[in-house]
């Protein structure tokens, strides 16, 4: 499969790449209409109560100002339809932006000021007064964790928590060894580097063009034309390039739904941009608060595993993540029981954000896991592999692939592990104390919820197109999709041209869930299966056999033979969810290496090794990058990102890149990736398993294990900032 | 933001002229923190006085054998003039250690003395606080207030001053040259800014129309061991947490004279002239250290989720001192603490 392969497998740059350095590639607020106008959003100050009344008189009279919505004078239709709902939505009722004059969350919108310029619109929006009635807001998690409860109906698409299997409870009491303890993870914001923003275009001619900054151009369509009932409409929606989205970008977000609000009521095309400082108010990873009880005899032998959580959610909603779906999937265990609970917070409902739930869930399990190794004297590594599984013990079935072990080796082998001295603050350069620290990650490996579409057409010219609407979110789909194709269609690189990212191209649902390579990939090589298929037929070749394998042909002379000046074919990927023979997932092992000022806290994350087992790698280069990403941004997690909240206030203060740290590159060492040979035919007809999110769930916990090791001092809570690290710092 | 008027000031007197006639006026240098305070409506000047066509450009030598660093000379020309590298490395180095490369291009020598405090109750217009609106009160005081004042600090306002080039220039007991309607002022830099005490709104002691000419920087014995070290929540492109400014004269294994001022833990860099001379005479030791630490800190009074940021000012100063005294300061570009 992959072997004779020209171009896929090999690290080709980007084909985008030219176009993002070069400032060619548009994104969503980047694009004019005629007569544009400009909407902002002035968001709540309150977090729970009703609004008494919204004074525009001042805003109104600015200058530019064309219209300011408000929950008074919104028009109707958009809100009362039956059909308000997106696809990824969690069970509930999805906030609507100026519904009424209820305040679920601070910074809820509260008025759109649609003005002629941008600059009208946000300066008139300084001047609108809102008189609150307000009522107690909870935003503490620490406090009503408390009313806890199990979600009633679980999300479409997330997997819900297992079944308990054994009896973990007896198991955990009666065995010789017991690891208990509480961890802890902030709320977190994905802030991609792209602000989320919408510019409609609205066509003298019933269409109605959408440039939208999302994960999904079709779920967008299908939104918009049921919340606004535009079905005598063409509604397009065009994302063709994106900017990072972490999965903020899987829901219709509120600068698509105020755009498309304002234009159909003016008539007029509107764009609405979400700013930097309110970035908080369109989503976040749900914090939580997770107990895991780990029960081994003094081997380490794990004989119960107990993980509950309690995570965010809003009052409206029961967001959910698959934050304990792959805790009894790592090591074999006779009694596991997972307990995935919420609390109800007066915020916006929590959203997915890279490795949902698992990034999260892994880290309270891992930590977990190397407190164990302590408590039993054992290597984290060793630990692991003694007790690792090959089969899917939650669901008695096995694995489709499972090269984990191989993972734990050669990441390893890489990183120099054996050179470790198991003791805490056994490792020390002057006065950094070194710590290393490993952690296992895990992640869903599967084909869109959804059939998927692809088309691939060859034109005389000996070109070859291919179209699916989901997007490229800096993943590396246009580069990927285009080898593939080149590859099935023996022809140069240079030769194929992919378009993505439009509602208009064969649906294909949402870039997620690390699902896109799997099935954009595999329905893009089926509908060249399909197109060769074709052109033999039409040009009556009968030596079918010999033309496929032999790479010298040429398919467009078959074109010619046909008398056809292009040809098409499309094919539909489906993922049927029951009668599945196998579980598929990623595995991870990561190392890590920290250094510590053992006096003043300040941390180092001087190494990454990531050892990646998933599947089949189509382009190591873009591989590489998802999964340094990824590593990145999991040292945020550990070191830097909070998306804290003033509880009396009811409201996130960490409005701007001051308050919310990312990593700097200055936090940025080495980061090493290792793919290990997986071949999997099972998980997906192109053999991948897809990159998105395992590069993100093990890392956090690698840290937080290195840190301990460096100091002796376990800080069960992220982000590991220097005020909890130090009562660990004795001098 | 708010519309505001824009005019480019040509000479010292017209700035002073229109700054002290219309009291909505904003002076602008590099405008990195004029700027943004503009877009989030903190600050809402009627008129933007942009003053670098004014001919405060130049880094100029003192009849004393001090410096001169005009108010417009940015932030990376003076980090890295040889004048200052070789004769006040503790002000390059701490300049270095702010911001980001492209920031200190643009920031002024009086731009930042007089950047506001980054309180995130400050920038944010929806809810209350004193500095920005005074009577208002403090949300801080009783919410996030984990990177807040330690030190000197009132019941109104609990903000610290940011930068990281005044630490260094209140260890270098800097003057500050100033002229306004009624005349040219030197103010010593330990006069210049202020505590919140009952007017959290004012950051210094500048009168109305009073524009920042120069600040000199007097001449040092030779020899100075120094250091800057900044701890922050990530390892660049952060606001302090604390940071520490050492300058110490060693002499037979003997301080014979040293300062020390503190960032990011009050509202201005907090220096105790007092506690300073408990070090003269006395050796080089981490026990010395220690114990100027203990005094320099045994008033610090820590909100609900700050008083880590006493023992870690404490443990900063000991470092730096003896990062100073073993004449190894703190590097900027390697991010290990040595
Ligand atoms: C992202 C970011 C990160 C930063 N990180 C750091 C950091 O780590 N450490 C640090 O110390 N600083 C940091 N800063 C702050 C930076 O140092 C200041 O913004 C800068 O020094 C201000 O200088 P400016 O010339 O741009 O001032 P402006 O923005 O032009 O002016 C600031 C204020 O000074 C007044 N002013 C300017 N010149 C004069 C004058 N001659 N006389 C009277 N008044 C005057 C203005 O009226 C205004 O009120 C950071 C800033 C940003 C935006």
């Amino acid at each position: 499969m992959a072997d004779a392969a020209l171009n896929t497998g090999r690290p080709l740059l980007r084909v985008d790449g030219p176009l993002k350095v070069t400032g060619g590639a548009k994104y969503a607020a980047e694009y004019d209409a005629p007569d544009l106008v400009h909407g902002v959003i002035v968001p709540s100050s309150i977090a729970r109560g009703r609004i008494v009344s919204v004074d525009t008189r001042a805003a109104q009279a600015f200058p530019g100002v064309l219209k300011i919505f408000t929950h008074e004078n919104r028009p109707w239709g958009a809100h009362f339809s039956v059909f308000f709902k997106d696809p990824m939505g969690p069970p509930g009722k999805p906030f609507r932006p100026l519904l009424d004059g209820q305040v679920h969350f601070s910074g809820q919108p509260v008025a759109l000021i649609v003005a002629e310029s941008f600059e009208a619109a946000r300066d008139a929006a300084a001047l609108v007064r809102v008189s609150y009635h307000t009522e107690a807001h909870k935003t503490d998690l620490e406090k009503e964790a408390v009313h806890a409860y199990t979600p009633p109906r679980t999300r479409l698409g997330v997997p819900p928590t297992p079944k308990p299997t054994g009896d973990a409870d007896r198991a955990f009491a009666s065995s010789p060894v017991k690891v208990e303890a509480t961890y802890r993870a902030s709320p977190e914001n994905h802030h991609p580097m792209e602000l989320f923003a919408s510019t409609v275009v609205w066509g003298a001619d019933k269409t109605i063009t959408v440039y939208d900054k999302t994960q999904s151009p079709k779920s967008v369509q299908i939104y918009l034309k049921a919340a606004f009932l535009l079905f005598g409409r063409r509604v397009r929606v065009v994302s063709p390039y994106v900017g990072g989205a972490f999965g903020l970008g899987l829901r219709p977000q509120q600068s698509v739904f105020l755009a498309m609000l304002a234009a159909k009521a003016l008539k007029r095309s509107v764009r609405v941009v979400i700013p930097r400082d309110q970035m908080y108010t369109l989503g976040y990873r749900a914090n939580a608060i997770q107990t895991v009880s780990l029960g081994a005899d003094e081997d380490g032998h794990l004989h119960a595993l107990k993980q509950e959580a309690i995570a965010a959610t809003s009052q409206y909603e029961d967001a959910q993540d698959p934050m304990l779906f792959f805790s009894g999937l790592l090591y074999g265990c006779e009694n596991v029981k997972l307990a995935y609970k919420l609390a109800k917070l007066d915020t916006i409902s929590p959203c997915d954000m890279r490795a949902p739930g698992a990034a999260t869930g892994m880290f309270a399990l891992e930590s977990a896991m190397d407190e164990l190794a302590y408590a039993t004297g054992r290597d984290p590594l060793d630990l692991r592999l003694e007790n690792y599984i090959d089969y899917d013990q939650m669901e008695h079935r096995k694995m489709s692939s499972k090269a984990l072990r191989d993972c734990y080796t050669q990441g390893a082998d890489k990183f120099g592990w054996s050179a470790r001295t198991a003791a805490p603050r056994s490792m020390r350069d002057g006065r950094d104390l070194i710590g290393w620290g490993m952690a296992t990650g895990i992640w869903d490996a599967a084909l869109s919820p959804l059939p998927a579409r692809a088309t691939v057409t060859l034109t005389a010219d000996n070109r070859l197109e291919v179209t699916t609407s989901v997007t490229d979110i800096g993943t590396g789909t246009y580069t990927i999709l285009s080898q593939l194709a080149a590859d099935a269609m023996q022809l140069p690189m240079d030769r194929v041209t992919t378009r993505l990212g439009d509602s208009s191209l064969p649906y294909n649902p949402t870039q997620g869930g690390s699902w896109t390579a799997s099935t954009a990939g595999s329905a893009v090589q089926a509908a060249c299966e399909k197109l060769k298929d074709k052109l033999l037929k039409h040009s009556h070749r009968t030596d079918q056999a010999s033309l496929t394998s032999d790479p010298s042909v040429e398919f467009v002379t078959l074109l010619n033979v046909a008398g056809k000046a292009r040809m098409e074919a499309t094919a539909t990927i489906t993922n049927l969810p029951f009668g599945k023979k196998f579980t598929s997932a990623t595995h991870s092992a990561v190392f890590v290496e920290v250094r510590i000022d053992e006096e003043l806290g300040a941390i180092r994350v001087t190494r990454v090794v990531s050892a990646i087992a998933a599947g089949r790698i189509l382009n190591p280069l873009t591989a590489q990058s998802q999964i340094r990403g990824a590593a990145i941004m999991a040292i945020g997690k550990a070191l830097h990102e909070d998306a804290a909240s003033d509880h009396n206030l009811g409201r996130c203060m960490a409005h701007s890149f001051a308050d919310y740290h990312i990593p700097s590159n200055a936090d940025v060492f080495d980061l090493e990736v290792i793919f290990v040979k997986e071949l999997d035919t099972e998980v997906s007809p192109i053999g991948t398993k897809g990159l998105g999110e395992i590069g993100s769930v093990a890392v956090a916990p690698a840290i937080a294990n290195a840190v301990f090791h460096a100091t002796g001092y376990r800080v069960r809570e992220l982000p590991i900032t220097i005020d909890r690290l130090l009562p660990g710092l004795p001098l | 933001m708010k519309r505001f008027r824009y005019m480019k000031a040509v000479s010292v007197r017209e700035a002073i002229g229109i700054f002290a006639a219309e009291p909505g006026a904003a002076l602008m240098a590099g405008g990195t923190n004029l700027v943004d305070l503009m877009k989030y409506d903190v600050s809402t000047p009627t008129v933007v006085v942009d003053i670098n066509g004014l001919p405060l450009h130049d880094i100029t030598e003192q009849p004393d054998g001090g410096l001169r660093l005009g108010a417009l000379v940015s932030n990376a020309d003076v980090a890295y003039d040889p004048r200052i590298t070789e004769r006040y490395p503790l002000l390059s180095s701490a300049i270095l250690a702010g911001a980001s490369g492209q920031l200190r291009n643009m920031a002024t020598v009086g731009g930042n003395l007089l950047q506001r405090t980054r309180c995130s109750y400050f920038y944010d217009v929806q809810v209350p606080c004193n500095k920005r609106e005074p009577g208002s009160g403090c949300p801080a005081k009783t919410g996030l207030n984990r990177g807040h004042a330690i030190l000197g600090a009132s019941p109104l306002c609990i903000a610290t001053h940011p930068s990281d080039m005044c630490v260094a220039l209140s260890a270098l007991d800097a003057t500050i040259l100033v002229e306004g309607p009624r005349g040219v002022r030197s103010i010593p830099f330990s006069e210049f800014h202020r505590l919140p005490g009952e007017s959290p709104e004012r950051d210094t002691t500048l009168e109305p129309g009073e524009i920042i000419l120069a600040v000199d920087l007097p001449l040092l014995p030779p020899s100075m061991g120094y250091s800057y070290l900044k701890i922050r929540d990530r390892l660049s492109y952060a606001f302090a947490l604390v940071s520490v400014a050492v300058l110490i004269k060693i002499d037979d294994r003997i301080i014979q004279q040293a300062h020390l001022s503190l960032g990011s833990v009050a509202h201005k860099a907090w220096r105790d002239k007092d506690a300073e001379t408990l070090l003269v005479g006395a050796a080089p030791v981490r026990a010395v250290f220690k114990r100027i630490a203990d005094r320099l800190l045994d008033s610090a009074i820590a909100q609900e989720q700050n008083g880590f940021k006493i023992e870690l000012a404490h443990r900063a100063t000991v470092r730096c001192l003896e990062q100073a005294a073993a004449g190894t300061p703190q590097s900027q570009a390697n991010k290990r603490i040595c």
